[in-house]
């Protein structure tokens, strides 16, 4: 098993979104993480999907999103054939602000994003092992809160989604 | 010049455009402003009640499989849809052809858990090639368009198209734009000529070449080039479930039918074949048996559409993607001429140990009880060369199967994917309805027939002259023969306290008769031909006979047994 990146580009109609997961539910696959967001041509939608499986798998995954009516291109890579980055939010209680944190957040280039009365956001962005080992270390500062997104990302390769398009 | 009808008006006006003649279907609130509609059309489109709106569909796949065109199915919300389910499944599995059109409640009425509301567009989504619900009148033509169009292009499926109340009764200009392409729905593959040379190359080089061919040579209209490739590589060749009728049986390559009750030959030669070459078929896990035991000695050449289905059971080392009615005719140009008379011999020896084994007890019977088989035996004395054999599921269907003689293209109908009981009274009304001068036969079993008994009342109002054999044997058969074999005999809820069909045929004024033994059999198969108009034909089999060959779950296909 092996960690891939499935792409996904497709019309933005309705009901897409449930058309590709119940591939992976029919067949018993989780979903480690999804992302859908708009691409850069109008009307043409871009979902990243992370997901641990065989090659095997992820083949014919891939091949059955493919032959999904609405979707104009799927494909898959390896963490190696893929720029990827993920967001990570951590809301800490303002009573636990001491040097000790600053200097954590200092070391692993967090940022605060906003402070309220009782709390502040933090905000790292990264792969998952940075956000991780940041929640980690938080935990001893009474951590409230954690979110993480799914993958963004893109293909190393020279090519764009255009070729797919038209 | 555009003008300005009600949506219920577009929705009719579109299926004619579509050059559909003939709806299944069955009205119900959120649809009944379409009914209106129809009844303006009558003189164009032809509708047809059910009795229930799974005949509607099952009906509608009868239709599509016999015509090679798009069957439509008209029903209302919540009920009405989910009812229809089994047969988006049926279809949509064994890639049929088929546009449903739902109707939904008004849309501002979507999501409070209105009166007859479900969401079908959730409900169908695994089941259907495509769906789309459509809540403005304006938006209705290009649904339709779409849908024809995705429904029949490429590798056929289904369909379904929910509307809203709203939308059948709001106005909107009608200007009828058929649908030819749109840029996420690639079908047309141009054959490689790579993959055509590296095909012809092991053909030439095999000793014991195979060939199997299914639903996709009908679906592709390449029954002849299926035909000149034979001809001219002088390969045997297998039929799988849906593939019948493809092919004449009594062409002379022919060696007979896949899977778990086919022949004895194909199934066990599987496994001797150096190379194996798939025409339009999916490698089923009936087909195939334990995959990992499956010709694993042999070349696999893969003719297949649907990308998703190349690799997906059985790896080929040469695939060729794209429409076979294309790639078989260039590969037959590739290929040069050949004969395997050795190799055609194997398969011809086997079929005489069957013949002892097994087909001459089912068709020439010397024991008291009657046999399925000999019933079709007799079938096949009086049936036209085109007639269309319907069967249901079950025991009855592998043994209609095995002893029809399909001798003609789209003779076959039966839910083969799905495997659904009730399946075959709908299916072969609608068959008739396609065409009342063919012959159409509906073999069903006493459990089958019992889900979908209601459609006799179709066959009544219609006067479709459907040839309807209950081969009885009081027991859900095929079940039973299961647990005589794998669960010690232990006949869990499998047998029957039946109705007198007879009298419940003669309640929907079918012509009916009964046969217990066979003195009576030859007459009354001969009466039921001759008798013009629906007619119902009760032939009590053994109570316990079996089905073989047969191949066991988890079995391979060299482990095919004759007892």
């Amino acid at each position: 098993m092996k960690r891939y990146t499935i792409f996904v580009i497709t019309e933005n109609f309705i009901g897409i979104l449930n058309r590709i997961t119940i591939i992976f539910t029919r067949r018993g696959i989780n979903i480690d993480a999804l992302t859908a967001s708009e691409s850069r041509i109008p009307g043409v939608h871009r979902i990243t999907i992370e997901v641990t499986v065989t090659e095997e798998t992820v083949i014919q995954l891939v091949n059955q999103i493919e032959k999904i009516i609405d979707v104009i291109k799927a494909f898959h890579h390896e963490d190696t054939g893929v720029v990827y980055q993920e967001l990570a939010l951590y809301k800490i209680p303002v009573s636990r602000l001491d040097g000790g944190l600053e200097k954590v957040i200092r070391d692993h280039h967090a940022k605060i994003i906003a402070a309220e009365p009782d709390f502040v956001v933090l905000e790292l962005t990264g792969h998952k092992e940075k956000t991780r080992e940041l929640l980690e270390i938080l935990k001893g500062y009474g951590i409230l809160e954690f979110a993480r997104s799914g993958r963004v990302a893109v293909a190393k390769r020279m090519l764009t989604i255009d070729s797919y398009v038209n | 010049m555009e003008t300005k009808m009600r949506g219920a008006d577009i929705v009719i006006r579109s299926l004619m455009a579509e050059q559909a003649e003939l709806i299944f279907g069955y009205p119900g609130g959120a649809i009944m402003p379409v009914y209106d509609a129809l009844y303006d059309y009558q003189e164009h489109i032809k509708h047809v009640l059910t009795r229930h709106e799974q005949g509607a569909i099952h009906a509608a796949q009868g239709y599509a499989r016999v015509s090679g065109k798009v069957g439509v199915c008209l029903v209302t919300s919540g009920p009405g849809a989910t009812n229809l389910i089994t047969g988006l499944a049926d279809a949509q599995i064994d890639s049929t052809p088929l546009v449903c059109i739902t109707g939904q409640v008004a849309a501002h009425l979507l999501g409070t858990d209105a009166f007859q509301e479900t969401d079908i567009m959730g409900i169908s989504m695994p089941a259907t090639k495509w769906n789309i619900q459509v809540r403005r009148a304006e938006d209705i033509a290009p649904a339709i368009a779409k849908g024809f169009f995705i429904a029949r292009s490429g590798r056929p499926g289904v369909v379904l198209i929910d509307i809203t109340k709203n939308a059948q009764v709001e106005m909107s200009e009608f200007n009828y734009q058929p649908c030819q392409e749109f840029r996420s729905y690639k079908i047309h593959h141009p054959i490689a000529d790579q993959a055509i040379q590296e095909a012809a190359k092991l053909l030439e080089g095999a000793e014991r070449p195979y060939l199997l061919f299914g639903q996709g040579v009908i679906l592709g209209k390449a029954e002849a080039e299926l035909k000149f490739f034979l001809d001219k590589s002088g390969i045997p060749a297998a039929s799988t479930l849906l593939g019948s009728g493809a092919l004449s049986e009594e062409h002379p390559n022919y060696v007979g039918k896949l899977g778990m009750h086919g022949n004895y030959a194909p199934n066990l030669l599987t496994n001797q074949c150096d190379v194996l070459i798939a025409v339009g078929m999916r490698f089923d896990d009936r087909v195939t048996g334990d995959l990992s035991r499956y010709a694993k000695q042999a070349k696999v050449i893969h003719l297949e559409l649907d990308p998703a289905e190349i690799n997906k059971n059985v790896k080929a080392d040469v695939a060729v993607l794209g429409d076979c009615k294309e790639s078989l005719a260039k590969l037959t140009q590739a290929i040069t001429a050949k004969k395997h008379d050795a190799w055609m011999g194997k398969f011809r020896a086997l079929e005489q140990q069957e013949n002892e084994a097994v087909v001459q007890h089912d068709l020439k019977p010397t024991k008291v009880g009657l046999t399925m088989g000999e019933v079709i035996h007799h079938i096949n004395r009086y049936k036209a060369d085109d007639a269309v054999m319907v069967t249901d599921v079950g025991q009855h269907q592998m043994i209609a199967w095995r002893y029809f003689n399909y001798k003609k293209t789209r003779t076959q109908v039966t839910s083969g994917g799905l495997g659904t009981m009730g399946f075959a009274l709908p299916a072969a009304l609608g068959a008739q309805l396609h065409d009342y001068s063919r012959q159409v036969i509906c073999v069903v079993g006493d459990g089958g027939i019992q889900m979908t008994i209601q459609e006799l009342g179709t066959i009544m109002q219609t006067k479709a002259p459907v040839k309807i054999v209950l081969l009885n044997n009081n027991y859900l058969g095929m079940v039973r023969q299961w647990q005589q074999l794998f669960f010690d005999k232990r006949y869990s809820f499998t047998e029957l306290d039946n109705p007198d069909f007879i009298k419940l045929a003669e309640a929907y004024s079918i012509k009916a008769q009964k046969v217990s033994d066979r003195a009576g059999l030859a007459e009354a198969v001969e009466d039921m031909f001759i008798h013009d108009g629906p007619f119902f034909l009760e032939v009590v089999v053994e109570k316990e006979d079996n089905v073989f060959p047969m191949i066991a779950t988890g079995s391979s296909v060299e482990e095919v047994r004759l007892h």
